[in-house]
């Protein structure tokens, strides 16, 4: 898989003689994380730190994410770093995988944690997430950017539960592998007890949750179907839960 | 239904779990009419193979009657007798069309793959009862299972051919087969097999069938050298001659042009080497137990071929890569690409070219499969291949 990271044309990758340098910052171009997974990163990481640098570290991070400029270029390391993931090859045509996710009532179907996106119009979408104890977040989204069979981008719109930004890059694999996706989502959680908790419930495992979903994605497209163990539609094959968030959940109700 | 169930080393019971069903859309559900215990299994009887859970349905070789199938599922029909490879795989990523099955990139679940990514450093391929590493799929030591992408793994068996004579398809046939193709046996060649369970067995088969001149079998078991040499190999009883020396001589000083590792992870045998591995693995020091394979890359000649078709899950200690790498050796290994061999196989199973049924010693009911297990682990020289029948009655 070094190829594709070393080979891509992305603008993210190009821009920044600090990303080139360090190979762990040039894998981070193309990052593919769901919220859940990068909520976890950002909300750990500024929870421990000053909450009134909360805001600001995620509009930096945001900013870097949506216009790839980056004022400084260690500092930029660092937040890519932040942003963690890696890309998939996906055996299908970009055209395909494009058009399967800019209908973004599509995603409940692959990405844990999303209960449902519902477009409200052709750019606005609105999105239910599962949170702790059985409650939920929602926000409206609202795309930015949309180059078809190449990119989409995407913000949560003002008023938002959780502020959110993302982004999906889709571009041809090396040898007709198919189509190298890319997608990076950053989230910022809410202040007080309910950030706290969305916190604690997503910053367990956060690349881990990243690239189930994106096995989830490439599961779908390529085989019409997500894999599972399960032996019917009541009874897992497995007794340990592997629901996402299900061991914080239990730590949380103690 | 009733199923065969892990509960810990040594311990695996037959119990009522719930019915599987149709889940996904290529999904088929059969009802298993045959079903083997393997070698393998027995690694995951000794608890050598990590990621099992208490209540996991154990059992990769099975055959049976497909009873219901998904929506989308056009290839099979009610009613059609199937075989189904041990390796659960897609067909359709990168892999599965590279014909390489065993490492189809989809069949292990998202939330499942990441302790063999860990491990391994990729997410291994989903399987039919062999831990959650390989995606924790209820097995087919049972009376149903659950049967993803039945739509490109199974085969229909003709009618009027028993379950005995094709049932191996599911995995030690073409893991026999394709550890003889490891070897890229050459006009003249001597291949030599340690181990002489089924997959070894089915090993000495197929390289003659692809045109070795000679075959030498190790083992210690008598039975199983008997059996051994009917299929026409020379023998050697490790625990009457020193296996390399032997194996020197009866080559002329060349030495066997392939050798094929069909012992893996849990050798046997009280040289120094194997009780400190034992030690070690009881202590958690070390995983594996690699006496065969040091021995193999010790006897095979120079510029010879290794073939690793039995299982290791771990480290081993003490791998003599010196050898590996100044004798010129090839390496080829891995879990089986079933799919890729079952259809040939079937015909020449068909067109009598291969039997399989001389390796069944002893047939039970499913509701003895606990003691099946015991004795397959007990007596290994008498009990070569417990085959397992169902009644099919849901209890």
């Amino acid at each position: 898989m070094r190829s594709p990271v070393h080979d891509s044309s992305t603008r993210a990758q190009t821009r920044s003689s600090q990303q080139q340098r360090s190979p762990v910052s040039i894998g981070l171009t193309v990052a593919a994380l769901t919220g859940a997974a990068v909520l976890g990163v950002i909300g750990a990481r500024a929870l421990s730190r000053n909450s009134a640098d909360v805001g600001r570290r995620f509009r930096r991070i945001v900013d870097a994410l949506t216009t790839h400029r980056t004022a400084n270029g260690a500092d930029a390391a660092e937040k890519w770093e932040e942003l963690t993931g890696r890309t998939v090859t996906i055996n299908r045509r970009r055209h395909e995988l494009y058009a399967f996710w800019r209908k973004f009532s599509n995603l409940a179907r692959i990405l844990e944690n999303i209960e449902s996106v519902t477009e409200v119009d052709e750019r606005r979408s609105h999105w239910v997430v599962r949170a702790p104890a059985g409650t939920t977040v929602e926000w409206d989204s609202v795309i930015v950017e949309d180059i078809p069979d190449e990119l989409i981008s995407w913000e949560s719109a003002p008023g938002a539960d959780i502020a959110n930004s993302g982004r999906i890059d889709f571009r041809d694999a090396h040898g007709g592998r198919g189509t190298l996706v890319t997608a990076t989502i950053a989230y910022d959680p809410p202040a007080g007890a309910v950030g706290k908790l969305v916190a604690k419930l997503l910053q367990r495992e956060p690349k881990i949750q990243a690239r189930r979903d994106l096995r989830r994605f490439k599961q779908f497209m390529e085989t019409g179907e997500i894999a599972t163990s399960r032996m019917n539609a009541e009874v897992s094959g497995d007794r340990s839960s592997d629901e996402p968030g299900a061991n914080v959940r239990a730590s949380i109700s103690h | 239904m009733r199923a065969l169930t892990w509960h810990g080393k040594h311990d695996v019971r037959v119990e009522t779990v719930p019915d599987p069903a149709i889940v996904n859309p290529r999904d088929a559900l059969i009802r298993v009419t045959s079903t083997a215990i393997c070698g393998s299994d027995l690694h995951l009887y000794d608890h050598y193979i990590p990621g099992m859970q208490s209540g996991d349905i154990l059992g990769h070789e099975f055959m049976g009657e497909v009873v219901d199938v998904g929506p989308d599922n056009s290839a099979l029909t009610v009613g059609q007798r199937v075989v189904v490879p041990f390796v659960i795989a897609c067909g359709g990523c990168f892999f599965c069309q590279k014909q390489q099955y065993a490492a189809c990139d989809n069949s292990n679940p998202a939330e499942k793959a990441d302790a063999s990514e860990i491990a391994y450093g990729y997410p291994m391929t989903g399987a039919f009862g062999y831990s959650h590493l390989t995606g924790g799929y209820a097995g087919g030591q049972a009376e149903y299972v659950r049967v993803p992408y039945a739509d490109i793994g199974p085969i229909v068996i003709p009618e009027g051919i028993e379950d005995d004579r094709v049932l191996f398809l599911s995995d030690i046939l073409p893991t026999g087969w394709m550890a003889a193709e490891n070897c890229a046996i050459e006009s003249g060649d001597t291949v030599a097999v340690w181990g002489c369970g089924p997959v070894g067995l089915f090993a000495i088969q197929s390289a003659f069938l692809q045109g070795a001149e000679r075959v030498i079998a190790i083992d210690h078991y008598p039975h199983r050298l008997e059996l051994a040499k009917a299929l026409g190999a020379e023998i050697i009883d490790y625990e009457e001659v020193k296996v390399r020396e032997a194996l020197v001589e009866m080559t002329g000083g060349i030495g066997p042009d392939a050798c094929i590792d069909a012992v893996g992870m849990e050798s046997h045998g009280m040289s120094i080497d194997n009780v400190v591995d034992q030690v070690k693995a009881s202590v958690g020091l070390g995983t594996d137990r690699p006496h065969v394979l040091r021995q193999v890359i010790m006897a095979c000649r120079k510029g010879g071929r290794v073939s690793i078709p039995g299982v290791y899950g771990g480290f081993a200690d003490k791998f003599p890569v010196g050898a590996l790498m100044e004798k010129g050796l090839t390496i080829r290994t891995g879990q089986t690409h079933v799919q890729r061999y079952t259809e040939k196989l079937l015909q020449m199973i068909l067109e009598g070219e291969i039997d399989t049924t001389f390796l069944i010693s002893h047939h039970l009911s499913l509701e003895e499969a606990a003691n099946g297990y015991r004795m397959f682990k007990e007596q290994q020289n008498e009990v070569t291949k417990v085959v397992l029948k169902t009644d099919g009655r849901r209890h």
